[in-house]
C-alpha cells in the first residue's frame, strides 16, 4: 500500500480502496489483455464496446435463454453518483468489470460482486461546455485501459490501480471537440476520433501509441482543397463542415481496417454549403496503421436533416439470393436499413431499404445507392420544411444487435415521427454552436393516427425483410441492443425505465424490470464462476431526454414528463445463480 | 484552472513535480494562492463590455445598440485600462438583453442600466451558452439540455435541468460615451464552477 499512499499524496483523481480482501486479489491476478484475446473474445468476457470487433452485440453465452430468463433477479447494484446519460457497456475482463461515466469518470468494480476496486475522476477544465455530457466506454490492452475524454483527451490508466500513466490532448476543447467514443485498439495504436460537428469543427480519425501515447496520425473526415473529394464543398465551407466521429469504429482485422461511420455536415441547412460534402453522413474505411482513407460509402448527400451516421456498419458474413456476402450493415438514421460489401479497397452497395417512414428519399440508384431526394422535403435557408423521419432519425446512436444464431438485426427504431427545420445563416464563431438553426427552428410532429414511437425490429438478413417488431405506444426508443445465444434480446431505452428481454425468434415480451432510470446504456453480459450476468447502466440523459421533452410539447398524454436522472450498474442473473442466496 | 489542459501531455513527471509540492506545503496552498491571469478573470466592476461576434464584434456595448425584448447579444468583459479582453475562461461570457424597466422585478432593476440587464451567460447545468430566447414566453433558453430562465426575475429558473438561477451580473451606464459597464462582479459563482 506504501505506492498507493504516495500516489494519493500526489493529488491523484483516483481513488482506491482495494485494501478489501477479494476485490484486491481480483485486481492482482488481472488477465492481461492481448491483441489476440481481443481478435477473438472468450465468450465469458466483454472486452469491447460490441463485445467483439464486428460490432456485433452477440454474446455465445447461453446459460440464460427464452426458457429462463423469466427468473432473472438483480444481483448487485452500483450508484456512480453521476446524472445524466450513462451510455458506456461494463466492460468484464476475467471477474474485473469497468465503467465509465458521464464527466470521464472510470469506476472498477469486481464483475460478481459489485465491490469497489478504484475510481477515477479526471478533473475538466472549469469552462467546459458539454452539450453531450457521455461517455461510451474504456478500451483494454495489456494490463491498461484507455478513455476518451470530453476536454478532448486520451487518457491511459493502469488497468490494476487506475493510476494516470498518461493523458494526451487530441485537440482544443475551446474549438468545440471533444470525444465520447470508446477507443479502438489496433495493431498496438488507440484509435479514436472527434465529436463537435455542432460546433463546426472539422471531423477527424486520429491514432496513437499505446505505450507512450504519440500521435501517429490524423485523418479528416473532409478533405482539404485538392484532396479526394474535396470538390464536394464549396469555397471555405469545408473547414467547419462538421463530420464528426461519436462511436467506436468496427474493426476487421484480417484487412486491419476500420469502419468509422461519420456525423453529419455543418451548419445543419444544405444550401449553406452546396455540394454532396463528402465524407459526411458516411462510412469510410480507413487503415488503422496509416490512417489512409482506403474507400468510402456516403449514405446520403448534402445532409439537411441532421441525420448522422455515426453508427459504424456492424460486419457480418451474410448469403443473400444465393450469395455470400462480406456485409457491412447499417440501420441509419436516415431511416434506410443499409448493406454494403467490403473488399479490401472497395465499399460496394448492396441494398437500402426504409425501416420507418421516409417521405424525403424517392429513389435509391441501384447500383451506387446514391438516394434521390423530394425536393420539397429537402430544409433550405430561410424556410420551414417538414419532413419524415424527424432530426432524430430512424434510429440514433444506440446500436442494434445481429444474432449468429436467428440471422437477424435486432434495430431499436423510431417511427411516425416527422420534423421541421428552418434556418439561417450564421457566423462561425469557434467554440460555440454553429448549426444555422435554433430552438424555434425545429419541430417535431407525430404522424397523424399513429399508435407509437418507439419500436424494436427485427429483420432477417438473408431476405432483408421484417420479421417482427415490438412496439412502445407511449415512449420513444433509445436502448442499444444486446443479442445473446440464449435467443434473448436484451434492451432499455424506454421512458418508463423499464429493461426488457424480448425472444430473438418471434419477439415476444420474456421479462422486464422497472429500473432506477431510464436506460441508454448499452447492455452486456459476461460469466465469472459459472453463473451468466447480464450488466447494463441506467442513467437517462442527453438527447433521449431532448426527445422527451419534445414530445411532451406536441402530445398531451405523453407518458413520463421528466424521466429521473442518475446512474446505477445492475447486474442480473438467474435466482438459482444468484451467488448471493 | 484545470490542470490537465495546460499540458500537452500530464504524466507520471508531473505527478511527482506535484507530489514534491504538496510535501512542502499546506494541501492546496500552491495552487490556491496564484491569482488568475486578468484575461481569465471574471467580470470586475468597471469593466467594459464587448461584443463577442457579428456586427460590431470586439466593440463595447453601448445602450442604444439594445433593442427592448430583442433576443439576448453576447459579450466579453474588458479591462478599460490595459484593454484585455477577459476571454480566457467561457464562464467569463456575459449575456446583454433590454427591456422596458416597469417589467423587471425589483432586484432585477436595481442591477439594471436603464432597462438594460446582464447575466453570466453560462448555464448552471451543463455550462452550455444560453444563446436563445423564447419571446413568446419571455424566457432565456438553453439549447443544450432546455433549460429557461427568467431574465426579469434576476434569472430565476423556470424549466429544465439547471439547478439554479443564471448568475445576474449587475451594470451601469457610463453616460458620457453611452457605453454598458460592469457595476459589481457576478452575484454568485458561474457555470459548475468554484467561483
Amino acid at each position: 500500500m506504501k505506492g498507493l499512499k504516495a500516489f494519493l499524496l500526489a493529488g491523484a483523481m483516483t481513488v482506491s480502496v482495494a485494501g478489501m480482501t477479494h476485490a484486491w486479489a481480483q485486481v492482482q491476478k488481472y488477465s492481461d489483455v492481448t491483441e489476440e484475446r481481443l481478435r477473438s473474445p472468450e465468450p465469458r468476457n466483454w472486452l469491447m464496446y460490441r463485445g467483439t470487433y464486428d460490432g456485433q452485440g452477440y454474446s455465445p453465452l447461453d446459460q440464460i435463454n427464452a426458457s429462463n430468463v423469466a427468473d432473472l433477479v438483480p444481483v448487485w447494484t452500483y450508484s456512480t453518483g453521476v446524472t445524466e446519460g450513462h451510455q458506456s457497456p461494463p466492460i468484464v475482463n476475467d471477474g474485473v468489470m469497468f465503467i465509465s461515466t458521464p464527466q470521464a469518470q472510470v469506476i472498477a468494480l469486481d464483475a460478481k460482486t459489485g465491490e469497489t476496486l478504484w475510481r477515477y475522476k479526471r478533473t475538466l477544465p472549469e469552462d467546459l461546455t458539454q452539450l453531450h455530457p457521455t461517455n461510451r466506454g474504456v478500451a483494454l490492452l495489456g494490463d491498461r485501459l484507455y478513455v476518451a475524454t470530453t476536454d478532448c483527451f486520451l487518457v491511459a490508466l493502469d488497468a490494476k490501480t487506475g493510476k494516470e500513466i498518461w493523458a494526451r490532448e487530441v485537440e482544443d476543447y475551446r474549438k468545440g471537440n471533444y470525444m465520447t467514443l470508446e477507443p479502438l485498439v489496433a495493431h498496438g495504436k488507440i484509435l479514436v476520433g472527434s465529436s463537435g460537428g455542432e460546433y463546426g469543427i472539422r471531423g477527424f480519425a486520429a491514432a496513437y501509441d499505446a505505450k507512450t501515447g504519440e500521435p501517429l496520425w490524423r485523418t479528416y473526415t473532409i478533405p482539404a482543397p485538392g484532396e479526394p473529394g474535396s470538390n464536394t464543398w464549396s469555397g471555405d465551407t469545408w473547414k467547419t463542415g462538421g463530420g464528426s466521429i461519436w462511436i467506436t469504429p468496427t474493426y476487421d482485422p484480417e484487412t486491419n481496417t476500420a469502419y468509422y461511420g461519420t456525423g453529419n455536415a455543418a451548419p445543419w441547412m444544405g444550401d449553406a454549403r452546396p455540394g454532396d460534402n463528402l465524407n459526411t453522413a458516411s462510412v469510410i474505411a480507413v487503415d488503422a496503421d496509416t490512417g489512409k482513407i482506403k474507400a468510402s460509402h456516403q449514405y446520403h448527400w448534402n445532409d439537411s436533416w441532421d441525420w448522422d451516421e455515426v453508427d459504424p456498419p456492424m460486419l457480418v458474413d451474410i448469403n443473400r439470393n444465393g450469395h455470400a456476402i462480406k456485409a457491412m450493415v447499417h440501420p441509419g438514421r436516415n431511416g434506410y436499413l443499409w448493406t454494403l460489401e467490403r473488399k479490401p479497397n472497395e465499399i460496394d452497395f448492396v441494398s437500402g431499404v426504409p425501416f420507418v417512414r421516409n417521405n424525403v428519399i424517392t429513389k435509391v440508384d441501384p447500383e451506387t445507392g446514391r438516394p434521390t431526394y423530394d425536393e420539397s422535403r429537402k430544409p433550405h435557408l430561410d424556410a420551414r420544411v417538414e419532413f419524415c423521419p424527424s432530426l432524430w432519425g430512424g434510429k440514433d446512436w444506440p446500436p442494434a444487435a445481429y444474432s449468429k444464431k436467428t440471422g437477424m438485426i435486432y434495430v431499436p427504431a423510431n417511427e411516425n415521427l416527422c420534423g421541421s427545420l428552418s434556418g439561417h445563416k450564421m457566423d462561425y464563431v469557434p467554440g460555440q454552436l454553429f448549426l444555422g438553426a435554433g430552438l424555434e427552428d425545429i419541430g417535431l410532429t407525430l404522424y397523424p393516427g399513429a399508435d407509437h414511437v418507439g419500436e424494436l425490429q427485427a429483420w432477417d438478413l438473408s431476405t432483408n425483410k421484417k420479421v417482427w417488431s415490438y412496439p412502445f405506444p407511449k415512449s420513444q426508443l433509445w436502448g442499444p441492443v444486446l443479442a445473446t445465444g440464449g435467443d434473448v434480446v436484451f434492451m432499455g431505452g424506454t421512458n418508463d425505465r423499464m429493461f426488457r428481454a424480448f425472444d430473438a425468434k418471434s419477439g415476444k415480451l420474456l421479462w422486464s424490470q422497472k429500473l432506477n432510470s431510464g436506460v441508454t446504456g448499452v447492455p452486456s453480459t459476461f460469466e465469472v464462476d459459472g453463473t451468466q450476468y447480464i450488466a447494463v447502466q441506467a442513467g437517462w440523459g442527453v438527447d433521449a431526454q431532448r426527445m422527451q421533452d419534445s414530445l411532451a410539447k406536441v402530445s398531451a398524454d405523453w407518458q413520463g414528463g421528466t424521466v429521473p436522472q442518475g446512474g446505477v450498474v445492475w447486474v442480473f442473473a438467474l435466482r438459482n445463480k444468484n451467488p448471493a442466496q | 484552472m484545470n490542470e490537465a489542459s495546460d499540458l500537452k501531455c500530464s504524466g507520471v513527471g508531473r505527478r511527482a513535480l506535484l507530489a514534491g509540492a504538496a510535501a512542502l506545503m499546506p494541501a492546496g496552498a500552491a495552487l490556491a494562492q496564484q491569482p488568475p491571469a486578468p484575461k481569465n478573470m471574471r467580470p470586475q466592476e468597471g469593466d467594459l463590455l464587448v461584443r463577442v461576434s457579428g456586427e460590431g464584434a470586439g466593440e463595447p456595448v453601448k445602450l442604444d445598440s439594445l433593442v427592448i425584448n430583442a433576443p439576448q447579444i453576447l459579450a466579453w468583459p474588458k479591462d478599460k485600462a490595459s484593454g484585455t479582453v477577459r476571454d480566457g475562461s467561457r464562464l467569463n461570457q456575459v449575456l446583454l438583453m433590454r427591456f422596458d424597466p416597469a417589467t423587471l422585478d425589483e432586484e432585477t432593476r436595481e442591477h439594471a442600466a436603464d432597462g438594460a440587464v446582464a447575466y453570466g451567460a453560462t448555464c448552471p447545468h451543463a455550462q452550455c451558452p444560453v444563446t436563445e430566447y423564447r419571446k413568446d414566453l419571455g424566457v432565456l433558453h438553453c439549447p443544450c439540455h432546455n433549460s429557461e430562465f427568467d431574465p426579469r426575475a434576476a434569472g430565476k429558473v423556470t424549466g429544465g435541468p439547471a439547478p439554479r438561477r443564471l448568475t445576474p451580473l449587475p451594470i451601469r451606464l457610463d453616460a458620457g460615451e453611452g457605453v454598458l459597464i460592469v457595476a459589481h462582479p457576478f452575484l454568485g459563482k458561474v457555470g459548475l464552477s468554484a467561483t
